[in-house]
């Protein structure tokens, strides 16, 4: 029984992360009905930004960090701005393939900048500490990503309920033209969205950081993160975070009681079998084309 | 100008005489380039055959069925250990076990396309990615399959022809490549192509039409597994060794930048952006000795970035160019040509 709770509890504490990005991608998604392929990328370059400025020029934390998000939103905005926006009558897969593009020329230059070295941030917890709740354990760090990822799903639910930016996003996402009669900067929103995105996939690199730094960290993330949106159903705010701790908790209970080898594809098990049962995933209203 | 005034007209393979005089020089010149050429280029040839391939059976998946899927290194994997795993403990032939290994590629195929009958769109991408994932992540825990230490490919001799330089191996590919390609182009001129395209343009339409979605969509994965099981066996033996890290996600996403460099629906336009792609993929595999460019790339390196990352540049522009073709030219080479042509042929006009 001890076991299960620490296996839980570690899901959780992964499923946090996960739903970071796949709040991430929803956001986009419900923008630009694009599966966001770059989100993975949107937070790796600030987290290398904050790494250089941590470890070369040894800039304080409490300014490294706000910097780091204020550029991630601004390479939200600029990818939107500069790129998305720009697409001749896209459809979906050109759309994809935009994303693909842009997720490999982030990817390249930041590998060809810092090479493939895996390296660990600095970081004011250290990765060590540990909290016993109980006869379970679990790490400061990771229990930091639960509180932080609890307060950005809070924060982002208020900023939707009651702000006036939040209620236009949502108003732009029900029916664009209709926002934009309404007298609402329909351009200018989704490309605030995607800055919003980029800096909530950063928090959850930023997190992820002091464990390890190389290029390719953000893929398992960002992928788990996309399968926990599918399996809620893609534009579903609470069905992504949903989904991701579905994915988080199953991959480590699978992990311990089944297969350690095989827990890194469970997650793509998961979404099949929740595709083939509710093709829409378990919280989005099934959409019926019409004619 | 490309008006098609009766039905043999759309189905014949040959439109005009041009076409099979630039047919018959093209034949001629595949046929007599690796007396010609450097050893190294043709390996190159074999390398860029294989990708048109596998390019071209996913773009009847991609382009004429308009269904994504982002899982073909998956196939891939499969042809190229299935290959290899029938020859060295069932003691098939090549020849024999290569179908028999796109074969079950194709079945995997048709598995995969079950689900995909009800998804679309971002859902589909995320199943199809994730079984690539997972049938490389499987092969690697294999035991028969060398697990991570990957596996060597067995001798290859075709009756009493013992192959084993790369131009011997040119001559089975290219002609394999080109029955393959040949086969591509009058699927799409059949009922079944018809069937695709009516599919990709408007699925409930053509169900009301008659078009059988189950029975299509599900062959539309099976062809293009088919197409990419083969290019695995291939490719096996283009390389010689073959580890489950070569068959990554990166793999699946090359295909698909092939395929829409080269222009969605169409089998030609595949055949031109596997061919400069892989080229591409090749040079910029070792970036540092291309004269010039080179040079010039090694000391930004070592004053700006890292020595060790610049393998990484190959991603850099391939993300460039996918960027600048989907905003520019979304039709791709295709696109470019078609332009091209209507100039001409229209010309003071």
């Amino acid at each position: 029984m001890v076991d299960f709770l620490q296996m839980v509890l570690s899901g959780i504490a992964v499923g946090s992360s996960y739903a970071l990005m796949g709040l991430g991608m929803v956001l986009i998604y419900k923008a630009s009905e694009v599966p966001n392929f770059v989100q993975g990328e949107m937070a790796l370059l600030p987290v290398f930004i904050a790494f250089m400025l941590l470890s070369t020029y040894n800039i304080p934390y409490y300014i490294a960090f706000p910097a780091t998000l204020i550029f991630a939103f601004i390479l939200g905005c600029f990818l939107e701005f500069a790129i998305l926006r720009r697409a001749k009558e896209p459809n979906i897969l050109g759309l994809i393939i935009i994303t693909i593009g842009m997720e490999m020329m982030l990817l390249g230059f930041v590998s060809w900048k810092f090479g493939a070295d895996q390296r660990a941030m600095p970081f004011p917890i250290s990765t060590y500490d540990s909290i016993i709740i109980g006869d379970v354990f679990i790490s400061s760090l990771d229990l930091l990503t639960l509180v932080v990822a609890l307060v950005i799903m809070l924060t982002l639910f208020l900023f939707f309920r009651f702000s006036r930016m939040g209620v236009a996003m949502k108003a732009t996402q029900m029916n664009e033209n209709a926002a934009a009669l309404m007298g609402i900067k329909t351009k200018q929103i989704r490309m605030v969205t995607w800055g919003i995105s980029a800096v909530v996939g950063c928090v959850a690199g930023l997190l992820a950081a002091p464990v390890l730094v190389e290029p390719y960290m953000m893929w398992g993330p960002m992928l788990k993160g996309f399968a926990g949106a599918v399996v809620g159903g893609m534009t579903s705010l609470p069905g992504a975070v949903f989904g991701a701790y579905i994915v988080g908790i199953v991959e480590h209970l699978f992990g311990g009681y089944i297969s350690i080898e095989f827990k890194s594809v469970v997650a793509f098990a998961i979404i099949v079998i929740v595709l083939c049962i509710k093709p829409s995933g378990l919280f989005a209203r099934h959409y019926v084309k019409k004619v | 100008m490309d008006r098609k005034r009766d039905y043999y007209e759309d189905v014949q393979i040959f439109t005009s005489g041009t076409i099979v005089f630039w047919s018959g020089v093209l034949i001629l010149l595949l046929s007599i380039f690796p007396f010609i050429a450097k050893n190294y280029y043709v390996y190159v040839a074999n390398f860029m055959a294989i990708n048109v391939i596998v390019v071209v059976g996913l773009n009847i998946l991609v382009g004429y069925t308009g269904q994504i899927s982002m899982g073909h290194a998956g196939f891939f994997a499969i042809g190229a250990y299935g290959t290899i795993a029938l020859m060295t403990h069932a003691h098939f032939p090549f020849l024999l076990a290569l179908p028999c290994a796109g074969l079950v590629a194709a079945l995997l195929g048709f598995l995969l396309g079950l689900p995909a009958l009800r998804l679309e769109g971002p859902y589909l991408a995320i199943a199809t990615l994730g079984f690539g994932i997972t049938a490389t992540q499987i092969i690697g825990k294999i035991k028969m399959f060398g697990e991570r230490q990957g596996l060597h490919a067995p001798d290859l001799t075709i009756g009493s022809w013992h192959i084993e330089t790369d131009k011997d191996f040119y001559f089975i590919l290219i002609p394999i490549t080109f029955f393959l390609v040949l086969v591509a182009r009058n699927i799409i001129k059949t009922k079944v192509g018809r069937a695709f395209i009516s599919i990709r343009d408007a699925d409930i339409a053509a169900s009301t039409m008659g078009v059988n979605l189950t029975l299509y969509k599900t062959l539309a994965f099976a062809v293009s597994a088919f197409y990419a099981g083969v290019g695995g066996g291939l490719y096996a033996f283009v390389l010689r060794f073959i580890e489950p890290e070569l068959f990554s996600m990166f793999m699946s996403v090359m295909f698909l930048t092939m395929v829409v460099v080269g222009g969605l629906g169409s089998i030609m336009g595949s055949v031109a952006g596997a061919c400069l792609l892989g080229f591409l993929d090749l040079q910029l595999r070792n970036i540092l000795e291309i004269p010039y460019v080179g040079d010039w790339i090694r000391a930004l390196s070592e004053s700006y970035f890292t020595l060790t990352g610049v393998s990484n540049i190959q991603l850099i522009v391939f993300g460039l160019i996918l960027i600048i073709i989907m905003l520019f030219e979304p039709l791709g080479i295709f696109g470019i040509w078609i332009r091209f042509k209507k100039y001409w042929m229209t010309w003071p006009f």
